[in-house]
């Protein structure tokens, strides 16, 4: 699991810069050639305008539109810690999908790791809860996130929870890997040297099980965003999936990529600025 | 008092299929300060003995004491295993610190043996930097940073070069006299037994029990690869031609006492 961190080649960020722009030069001609005349041949289909491609300029002054109005689709006052914050509509939006997804992601991450370092050291457990553990995770997304707006309403509440009972199975399944793997010989050489049960954990038992935590949170934004998105889109009023369904009904494709790119690009931002740090701080000692 | 006290009857491993005895009429005594070797074919119950000495192993009949305490209370002891089992995340200072006591670290115990065993320069490497010698050096610096009453060690120089267990071995002992320990040293190479210790108990293939309780005469320092230690190995494996035998042909001995106890069970 050694990762490309520090790269020895200077000339790194600017292929991934490079590429970058090569893929917006890619998109800016498909958008062009798609929407001009000639490539829409057919009379039907120019009159409906069936095909409808942005360019990503079109996309950048979307983005631009919703940062800095609100259409009063939804009330965009974000609350903290007892403030009231006005903003507009993709910050709002992007705010409150991120909190929910925080929310969900630290509750998951929690009882995720506790019921599978459970279920990794003691073997009883986990024949008994096997089963259960694969019903979870083939446990479609969408029926845990419908039984639970049923039950519990159309709130945050119901959204995390929903989550959170996706993504447990998941975190669990990897720490009960990494909770298995243990060395008995270190946990040994505490026992030998009497160290308290704290420092055991502490000091010898949960380090080795860091790189399964790492796995865990990594798939874990990767997924939560995404089911977060859906719920937000099946039954709440506000955040980016409510938006994207908006889009859809409206058929506003040029909302759609907006939010779509600007979320992108948070998610990106928390990768390398909290994700990668972190994962670089744990695997220190191997390189 | 003895710094150890050693009475262990029985010391069986269960399974469904067989019981094995590892250890049987274990019984044998270390006097304070005394550098005691175990010698014994592989699978004659070395480790099992440690293990019950170090509180790991609580489940055998009879009794063991370590200056008067149990094994798991009293005093903490030292111990080196077989590898050097280091905490791959620490560092060479925090897997010694790890292990301190609290007074020990207000001592700066830690530093002052890291710089004792040559590594004064590599306290913040992690172990996975270091080669297997100084790992193993590490490992020494560990299991003396509380100043242990009793020192265990597990074959501790196994697979080194001779020059590097050699540097380790003069470690240890300068460790020995300064702090005035006893040390009991198991081991499976007699020569090695007859380098470093005051006395050496030999222990039969499985089940343990002690067969020889041999003193060493010879006078300290000793050279490693001196002609006084190849001369009382000769002697000695004439007087006791057994042992050697024991020694060499322990895998075979081992493989045929798991055999015998299990068409018994049968």
């Amino acid at each position: 699991m050694r990762l490309l961190t520090s790269s020895p080649f200077a000339s790194y960020r600017w292929v991934r810069l490079s590429s970058l722009v090569v893929l917006l030069a890619i998109w800016q001609v498909a958008a062009t050639a798609m929407t001009s005349e000639t490539f829409i041949a057919d009379e039907y289909a120019r009159s409906r305008n069936a095909v409808y491609f942005p360019s990503p300029v079109v996309v950048a002054e979307a983005i631009w539109k919703s940062a800095t109005t609100s259409s009063g689709l939804t009330r965009n006052v974000i609350e903290v810690l007892g403030f009231s914050i006005t903003t507009h509509d993709l910050v709002f939006n992007i705010y409150q999908t991120l909190y929910r997804a925080t929310v969900a992601f630290v509750i998951a991450m929690v009882l995720g790791s506790a019921i599978g370092m459970a279920l990794g050291r003691v073997k009883g457990l986990n024949r008994f809860f096997d089963g259960w553990v694969l019903l979870g995770l083939n446990m479609p997304a969408l029926v845990v996130g419908i039984l639970s707006y049923i039950w519990l309403g159309l709130n945050d509440t119901a959204l995390v929870v929903a989550v959170v009972i996706n993504k447990i199975p998941l975190v669990a399944v990897t720490t009960r890997e990494g909770a298995a793997a243990v060395q008995p010989e270190l946990l040994h050489v505490a026992r030998a040297f009497r160290l308290s049960r704290w420092q055991t954990l502490r000091r010898v038992f949960l380090p080795q099980l860091y790189p399964y935590f790492m796995v865990a949170a990594r798939n874990g934004i990767a997924l939560i965003w995404k089911i977060v998105l859906v719920y937000e889109l099946l039954g709440r009023s506000n955040g980016v999936g409510f938006m994207l369904a908006n889009s859809f009904s409206t058929l506003d494709v040029d909302q759609l990529l907006a939010y779509a790119f600007s979320f992108i690009g948070v998610v990106m931002l928390i990768e390398s600025f909290i994700v990668r740090p972190l994962e670089r701080r744990a695997t220190r000692w191997r390189m | 008092m003895n710094a150890l006290d050693v009475d262990i009857r029985r010391k069986v491993f269960s399974s469904p299929t067989l019981d094995f005895v590892a250890l049987s009429q274990l019984k044998f005594t270390v006097p304070r300060g005394q550098f005691c070797c175990i010698v014994g074919p592989s699978g004659s119950g070395k480790t099992t003995f440690l293990n019950i000495v170090s509180g790991l192993d609580g489940d055998y009949e009879g009794e063991v004491r370590i200056a008067g305490h149990a094994p798991g209370t009293g005093p903490r002891l030292g111990y080196m295993f077989q590898s050097p089992r280091l905490m791959p995340w620490l560092t060479v200072e925090k897997n010694v610190a790890l292990v301190a006591t609290h007074r020990a670290i207000a001592q700066g115990m830690p530093r002052k043996l890291l710089e004792q065993v040559g590594l004064v320069a590599s306290v913040d490497a992690y172990p996975n930097r270091l080669s297997g010698g100084m790992q193993r050096r590490v490992a020494l610096a560990r299991a003396f940073v509380n100043e242990p009453p009793l020192l265990l060690l597990d074959e501790p120089f196994i697979s080194l070069d001779a020059p590097v267990a050699n540097k380790l071995r003069d470690l240890l002992l300068d460790q020995w006299r300064a702090r005035g320990a006893t040390i009991v040293f198991v081991t499976h190479d007699l020569r090695e037994a007859i380098q470093l210790g005051d006395r050496v108990l030999f222990m039969s293939a499985s089940p343990g029990r002690v067969v020889l309780d041999l003193p060493v005469p010879l006078d300290r320092p000793r050279e490693w690869e001196g002609r006084s230690i190849d001369e009382f190995r000769a002697q000695l494996l004439t007087e006791h031609p057994a042992l050697l035998a024991g020694l060499e042909q322990s895998r075979l001995a081992e493989g045929e006492a798991v055999r015998a106890v299990k068409a018994g069970a049968a």
